[in-house]
């Protein structure tokens, strides 16, 4: 009965804040004023029920919380279960990789462009979930290093004509120094000083990009930048989106390939280490300036290579395209798919990237309907869809009896 | 016989407060070392400027480890301090939350391990061998304090006296020759602080560490330590056998007058 006073309340005063825009319309013309009275039922209305809802899930989720807390067994997480069960995981993945090789066959050129662009931000997630995922470094000015490994192809061939496959390494080493450039002076960094300074990174890059006319031709970017060939053949028009959309598959299984590994390793282990508590860490022997410097240059080098892929991708590059948004999609994406895990950043870059390409209806609300999702999102479930979960190990007990 | 540690006329000042003020101490092989003080005395202060979260205003910190004689410590970095043989715990628990029980002392042994990034992505057969040597080490570790049941538990699940000893465990990975033990038992209620005792000279007796602890609880000070040494306002005011400190005047006013259990 509270509840629903509560809700009363605040769809009372819901319908009191959106009086003047929802009811009053003022008719420029005829000088008159409308009055929209069945809009202020609507909104009325509306609130109610959304106030109600979200306090039933606020409820149920305490009390969640409160059986865990008293020890109660609580049901394994869904995605858990599901990657645990082999039956289950492996012909899933069977599917999902025919469905992944075989989809240019059956989908447009254009369906697969979309997909090469969904690819290219999981390789970009991927890299930055090392930065912000497992080293807890929050990072806002990750879209530099794309910006640094786009420029680095458009600049290589326009002035030596150096091709694709020759520039990804150099980009990706580039990535790298970048990233330990931008290490450097935040070591000393942490939390909001040193999101700041990540996000003051991005925009210096951006802006020498826009204003150093003679270095990068300004705002008007670089065209006509070839794309990728296959050992010195040339694809068609169409037929490039395909070669592209192939490239970016093995891109992104090297990625994954790689980064699993390094999660799983020593050094994944230290960056999560300096995540979970940098005094600690440093107190158990823990160079953490090396351990920063290694993952804002590991998670640099991806973007490095996706940028020379972009800058191939639409043969044109200009700083418009590498704004502080792109660092916020890229960041929103893994903090909705769930930090540190590779599963998770792979679902939220797919969820965030085609979701709106699919739902042309809600394009204009895109950026309301995603405010919405991440504020519930914190709410509800802030480790992220997937969680990420610790390897367990097995061992025989060697106790003597 | 050098001692192991050697703190000589240390200074430590926040602005205008000397929370350290011309300190000695030594710690000795195979010693139990206490040291005691009321609150705000500098303890942990001092427990800091060991291990090289702080850099200490002035004095000097010298180990000596068998072979290398009078090595200078002060200002180095603290993973190279943990790295040359010191570990430590802290007063407020600070163990990686998230990660398991098996994953948290892993870490302990990332200063005596040398993977890189090539070895982690390619995982030839050093890398391997290696990793294997350190899940096998930690293991054996937790087999040897108990710890074993909790595993694959994570950090943060686990019961308050769990922590502490995991914490324990832990710095023991990095395999001291000194662990620092900052209130170890705080926190815990009689039938742990008993095992705590047991685990404490288990340590000593069969690992050949040396202990260093700061510790309220004054049962378990007179039990454990062979040597006491008691701080106030940064100074050293007394410092001898639990007898000795148990029946100092001096003491008694700064420190034990306020208690009533001793
Ligand atoms: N980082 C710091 N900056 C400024 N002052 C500090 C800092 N750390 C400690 N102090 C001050 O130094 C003094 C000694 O503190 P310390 O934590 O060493 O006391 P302690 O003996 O460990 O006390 P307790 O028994 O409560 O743990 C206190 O007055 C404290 O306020
Ligand atoms: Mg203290």
């Amino acid at each position: 009965m509270r509840e629903i006073i509560k809700s009363f309340t605040v769809s009372i005063w819901f319908m009191f804040l959106t009086f003047p825009i929802m009811v009053i319309k003022v008719n420029t013309i005829e000088k008159t004023i409308e009055w929209r009275w069945e809009r202020l039922i609507f909104v009325g209305i509306g609130s109610f029920f959304l106030s109600f809802l979200w306090r039933y899930l606020i409820t149920r989720k305490e009390s969640g919380i409160k059986k865990a807390e008293a020890g109660e067994e609580i049901k394994q997480p869904l995605s858990q279960r599901f990657f645990e069960d082999r039956r289950l995981f492996f012909p899933a993945l069977g599917g999902v990789i025919i469905l992944t090789v075989t989809f240019p066959l059956f989908f447009s050129s254009y369906q697969t462009n979309i997909m090469t662009n969904a690819l290219m931000y999981v390789m970009l997630g991927l890299g930055l979930n090392i930065v912000v995922g497992l080293a807890g470094l929050l990072d806002l000015g990750y879209v530099a290093f794309y910006a640094v490994g786009a420029y680095c192809y458009a600049l290589l061939n326009y002035h030596f004509g150096i091709g694709f496959w020759a520039v990804l390494p150099i980009a990706a080493a580039m990535g790298a120094l970048f990233g330990i450039l931008l290490g450097f002076p935040v070591l000393r960094l942490r939390g909001d000083y040193l999101a700041i300074v990540t996000l003051g990174f991005g925009e210096m890059i951006r802006l020498i990009l826009e204003n150093w006319n003679k270095f990068s031709f300004g705002p008007s970017g670089i065209a006509n930048i070839p794309r990728p060939t296959f050992f010195g053949y040339q694809f068609s028009f169409d037929h490039s989106f395909i070669y592209i959309y192939y490239l970016m598959i093995s891109l992104t299984i090297l990625t994954i390939f790689v980064v699993n590994r390094l999660q799983n390793s020593r050094i994944g282990r230290a960056w999560i280490a300096l995540r979970e508590d940098e005094i600690a860490c440093q107190a158990m022997g823990i160079d953490i300036r090396k351990t920063k410097l290694t993952a804002f240059a590991l998670g640099a080098t991806w973007a490095g290579m996706v940028g020379v892929v972009f800058a191939a991708k639409t043969t044109f590059v200009n700083p418009a395209s590498f704004t502080f948004m792109e660092s916020a999609i890229i960041l929103s994406l893994i903090v909705l798919g769930g930090m540190g895990s590779i599963i998770g950043v792979i679902l939220g870059a797919f969820i965030f990237i085609l979701l709106p390409e699919y739902l042309r209806a809600i394009e204009e609300y895109r950026m309301l309907v995603f405010g919405a999702a991440m504020v519930v999102m914190m709410v509800f479930r802030p480790q992220g869809l997937i969680s990420n979960i610790r390897r367990t190990y097995e061992f025989r007990s060697s106790k003597k009896q | 016989m050098e001692p192991l540690l050697e703190v000589k006329n240390l200074l430590m000042a926040f602005g205008g407060l000397l929370a350290i003020d011309g300190l000695d101490l030594t710690v000795n092989e195979n010693e139990i070392v206490a040291l005691i003080g009321p609150n705000g005395a500098g303890k942990t202060t001092l427990f800091n400027c060991i291990t090289g979260i702080h850099k200490p205003t002035g004095g000097d910190i010298f180990i000596n480890i068998s072979n290398k004689k009078h090595y200078r410590i002060n200002g180095l970095k603290p993973h190279k301090i943990t790295e040359s043989g010191m570990a430590r715990t802290f007063q407020n628990i600070r163990l990686f939350p998230n990660m398991t029980v098996l994953e948290n002392v892993m870490i302990g042994r990332h200063c005596r391990s040398h993977a890189g990034v090539a070895g982690a992505v390619l995982r030839n057969g050093k890398t391997r061998k290696e990793e294997k040597n350190i899940v096998e080490y930690c293991y054996n570790l937790l087999e040897k304090i108990e710890l074993d049941p909790f595993v694959n538990e994570q950090a943060k699940n686990l019961p308050y006296g769990v922590q502490r000893r995991l914490e324990i465990v832990r710095a023991m990975a990095t395999d001291p020759f000194l662990l620092l033990l900052d209130e170890p038992a705080a926190g815990m209620n009689n039938q742990e602080t008993k095992e705590l005792d047991a685990l404490i000279n288990k340590i000593r007796d069969e690992e050949n560490i040396a202990i260093l602890l700061i510790e309220h609880d004054m049962k378990l000070v007179m039990s454990l330590a062979e040597k006491i040494v008691v701080m106030d306002y940064g100074k050293k005011i007394a410092q001898g056998t639990p007898e000795e400190i148990k029946s100092n005047p001096v003491v008694i006013k700064a420190y034990l007058g306020e208690e009533d259990d001793t």
